[in-house]
């Protein structure tokens, strides 16, 4: 592809370091989210204009042809109408450019300096498939394979000069038989489970759920990055929990008290059912506003988790949002019956203040391998 | 040079046609240098047209940039790119191959009249026929530079110079600004290698290789140390505010030979590209205009008529937001025709009031074709446009201004005057649009600080992107750096000092 394949690279290599410093900002501002296509995430970045003295907007304006009358109006905004020129010249629009979510999880990991997570050796579960691709001189009659056994037929009878072109048989020996055999094929399976739970009582609103939406996407990309791929289960509770799909999870809005609890039984009943531990790696994740109803449920909230939840995940994440209406009590309710910050405990909680801690909050997350 | 394209001569069907047109065009009176089609894929035509053309290019991200527009614009069906034509001696124009047999002949044909206009046109006359070649060298001395100095170290001192690419002086290559001196050195006189080492130093001849022990490093210093005491003494440095910013930052900013050169090669090119710039509403317009008398009075079958005229009102199509050069140019070209015909022009006529008798105005002269020749051969765009823009015109052509009206943040159309129409029309073609800077101190407060001068016609520079743009600079000037502009009708000076940016009123 010649001499352009090199300056091509290097291009998309600035623009992968350019995204790398501005992850930041994509994260917080949540701009990724909407435009995403079928694999590729479109990014916008208007920093690669190389700078030069130019006109300002204000006076400017231009010359155009065409029907209207003075006042008449071409269009909103500030963006020149028409601006940009095809041909030789450069455009110089902000550009759009497209990056496959894998690589925008790589970007994630070198920029939050991510651990990969570490696999946990029994849990590599593989499938195993026959595929009849082979073939072999010995075999069961069901599996013999006419038009190899034929060919080779043929060929000896021409080869031997038996073959008369006026009266063609051929006829197989026992060594020209071929039979069809099988190789077995190994597919790992994806063998990790997302299971996210959110609180959505009266007290969690739009921003506090948009948030949650900006964290889940990217913990998503990055787990999916680091297993071959993984199944997500989306569970809602207020004072009842229940399973939802992942539209429902992030649009829904309930109001009523918050009886943790319910959550996190459903999420063990799931795992009870569908996710055996030795199997899956598990990663629950609760997003609350911390404001627990009672003691008595909290108590019961802890029983759950350190009897069946926690033993069982790989890592239980706990973030909890900011909000005006939340006491933010269970975060140190948590904190307090699981030790964080010891090596072996797998509970990891954050705080999510306001947009710009997403970063921070999901380097939590992550950030410890697991 | 080319060879490396996998390229398909062409097919005969094709070749037959191309003999055919070239003949007709050359009979017609155009006048052009050797033309050498080739029919390219939609991936090596996107490849060549991300480096302008000239696929011998030196490397930078850039191109790729370029190539990446280009192909997702072809992939989403936005825009393909019919026809490359280069400025060269000889012409080297490609086409798409895919096309069907009206467009390769439509874009044939179009290619025929910009080779004529970039052969005839005085702007053109003083570019560099030989630039493919021109350019590989400098892709060879660049890539030198990489090896010696490293790719980042490069590419970076690129991206700054990049900047400043828009700071040259347009009529440079026309007119000579200052007295000549025999002591300074001409860089047309220059050969190639010496062009990005110019000082105005007196130096012993030598081969590039045995340059550190001819010229010394230090007795060149010496030699700069003692000019600039000289240049100190003089009242004011420089003496005449110097447009050709480029060329004075190679003389006298603070830079390696390796520097200067790489500057040297931009600026080179910058002043290739500048009459294409100068001149796009006239050449589209040329062009257009031969390629519709060509095939219709020429070369169209019956059986083509449509298609033809499905594609060629897809490239004079007008919209609503800015003017299509080659609607403007092929229009203002026939009107020019007709009105040299008619004998429309001239004293008695500018002076005739009476409305009804300039309409019927027919002398029957039939100097239009004559004329539009002799228009091609000595206007740009700017006294193209100065010169045979009338009202009717305007009328006909439904032209109008538009201004952003800030309260609510929208465009608007503003007059269908033809003053209105015709001062910004001469405002945008100006310096190709860009403000007019020139470097009016290099001594500024007697601390080595550079002054530039924005020659303010109007508008205003835009802010973020002066900043920047003088955070560049400063890399060059290793001094801080300041340009005094106006902003709101009052008397700012923007300054940059290697850290941040500051602004303040004089």
């Amino acid at each position: 592809m010649g001499r352009i394949r090199q300056d091509h690279s290097r291009f998309r290599q600035i623009v992968r370091g350019k995204i790398r410093r501005n992850l930041k900002k994509y994260i917080s501002r949540g701009e990724l989210l909407g435009k995403q296509g079928k694999d590729l995430v479109s990014i916008p970045l208007p920093q690669i204009e190389t700078p030069r003295f130019r006109f300002g907007q204000k006076n400017s304006g231009g010359v155009g042809q065409g029907d209207g009358e003075p006042g008449d109006s071409l269009g909103q905004g500030d963006q020149q109408p028409g601006a940009g020129e095809a041909g030789q010249g450069e455009g110089q629009k902000a550009l759009e450019v497209d990056v496959t979510l894998d690589e925008l999880a790589d970007i994630l990991g070198e920029e939050l300096e991510l651990p990969n997570i570490q696999p946990r050796g029994e849990k590599q579960v593989v499938t195993e498939r026959d595929r009849y691709s082979g073939i072999r001189p010995v075999g069961p009659e069901s599996l013999r394979h006419f038009k190899r056994t034929y060919k080779r037929a043929l060929l000896r009878t021409i080869a031997s000069g038996q073959y008369r072109w006026d009266d063609p048989v051929v006829l197989p020996t026992r060594e020209d038989m071929r039979y069809r055999s099988w190789k077995t094929i190994t597919s790992p399976q994806s063998n990790a489970v997302v299971i996210y739970m959110m609180d959505v009582s009266g007290s969690m609103g739009d921003e506090q759920k948009e948030i949650v939406r900006i964290e889940s996407f990217w913990i998503n990309a990055w787990l999916r990055r680091q297993y071959k791929g993984i199944e997500t289960r989306y569970i809602v509770h207020d004072a009842t929990a229940r399973e939802v799909d992942e539209h429902t999870f992030f649009h829904t809005r309930e109001s009523g008290g918050t009886m943790i609890s319910s959550a996190y039984r459903l999420c063990a009943q799931m795992i009870k059912d569908d996710y055996s531990p030795s199997d899956w790696n598990i990663y629950p994740f609760h997003f609350s506003d911390g404001d627990n109803w009672s003691v008595d449920d909290t108590a019961a909230c802890i029983r759950l988790l350190r009897e069946i939840i926690v033993p069982a995940s790989n890592q239980f994440s706990y973030g909890q949002v900011e909000s005006p209406y939340g006491s933010g009590q269970f975060i140190k309710d948590i904190r307090e019956h699981f030790p964080v910050g010891s090596p072996d405990c797998n509970v990891v909680c954050s705080e999510i203040k306001d947009r710009d801690a997403i970063v921070g909050s999901i380097k939590e997350f992550l950030g410890a391998g697991r | 040079m080319i060879q490396y394209l996998k390229v398909k001569s062409l097919p005969p069907e094709l070749w037959q046609w191309r003999t055919k047109i070239e003949q007709v065009a050359r009979d017609e009176g155009l006048d052009f240098f050797d033309t050498i089609f080739e029919v390219l894929s939609y991936d090596k035509m996107n490849e060549i047209a991300a480096y302008g053309g000239f696929p011998t290019r030196y490397p930078h991200w850039r191109w790729g940039m370029n190539y990446e527009q280009f192909s997702k614009s072809y992939a989403y069906g936005l825009s393909k790119i019919y026809e490359l034509v280069i400025n060269t001696d000889p012409c080297y124009a490609y086409l798409l191959e895919g096309n069907d047999m009206v467009d390769q002949k439509l874009v044939m044909a179009h290619v025929f009249g910009h080779c004529d206009f970039f052969k005839n046109n005085f702007w053109f006359s003083p570019t560099d026929r030989k630039m493919i070649d021109t350019m590989a060298n400098h892709a060879t001395r660049v890539r030198r530079y990489q090896d010696l100095y490293g790719v980042n170290t490069v590419e970076e001192f690129i991206d700054v110079c990049l900047s400043l690419e828009n700071l040259i002086d347009l009529h440079r290559p026309y007119i000579r600004r200052h007295p000549p001196n025999s002591e300074r050195l001409k860089l047309d006189d220059l050969p190639d290698e010496l062009i990005g080492d110019v000082d105005e130093v007196p130096r012993l001849k030598a081969k590039e290789y045995m340059e550190d022990f001819v010229n010394p490093e230090d007795y060149l210093e010496a030699q700069r140390r003692k000019r600039k005491k000289e240049a100190e003494q003089q009242k004011r440095f420089p003496l005449r505010p110097e447009r050709d910013v480029l060329l004075f930052l190679m003389e006298h900013a603070p830079l390696t030979r390796w520097q200067r050169n790489v500057i040297g090669v931009i600026r080179t090119e910058a002043y290739y590209f500048a009459p294409q710039a100068m001149t796009k509403i006239m050449n589209e317009g040329w062009a257009s205009y031969w390629h519709t008398h060509i095939m219709t009075r020429h070369i169209l079958a019956d059986s083509e008529i449509i298609d033809y005229a499905d594609r060629h009102s897809g490239t004079t199509v007008m919209q609503r937001g800015r003017i299509n050069p080659y609607k403007i140019g092929l229009e203002l070209f026939r009107h020019i025709e007709d009105r040299w015909n008619k004998g429309r022009f001239g004293r008695e006529y500018e002076e005739c009031d009476d409305m009804a008798e300039r309409a019927h105005w027919d002398l029957n002269l039939g100097l239009g074709r004559e004329k539009i020749f002799e228009v091609r051969k000595h206007h740009n765009d700017l006294t193209f446009l100065d010169e045979f823009l009338t009202p009717e015109f305007c009328a006909e052509q439904k032209l109008f201004t538009f201004e952003h009206n800030p309260k609510a943040n929208e465009w608007q159309i503003a007059s269908r005057q033809f003053e209105d129409i015709k001062k910004k029309l001469l405002q945008q073609l100006t310096n190709l649009g860009q403000p007019i800077i020139e470097v009016e101190d290099a001594n500024f407060e007697n601390r080595s600080e550079l002054l530039l001068k924005h020659v303010h016609d109007g508008v205003d520079l835009d802010d973020t992107y002066a900043h920047d743009t003088l955070a560049n600079l400063y890399k060059l000037w290793k001094r801080p750096v300041h340009v005094w502009t106006r902003k709101d009708d009052k008397e700012v000076l923007i300054s940059h000092d290697g850290k941040k940016a500051s602004e303040r009123k004089l």
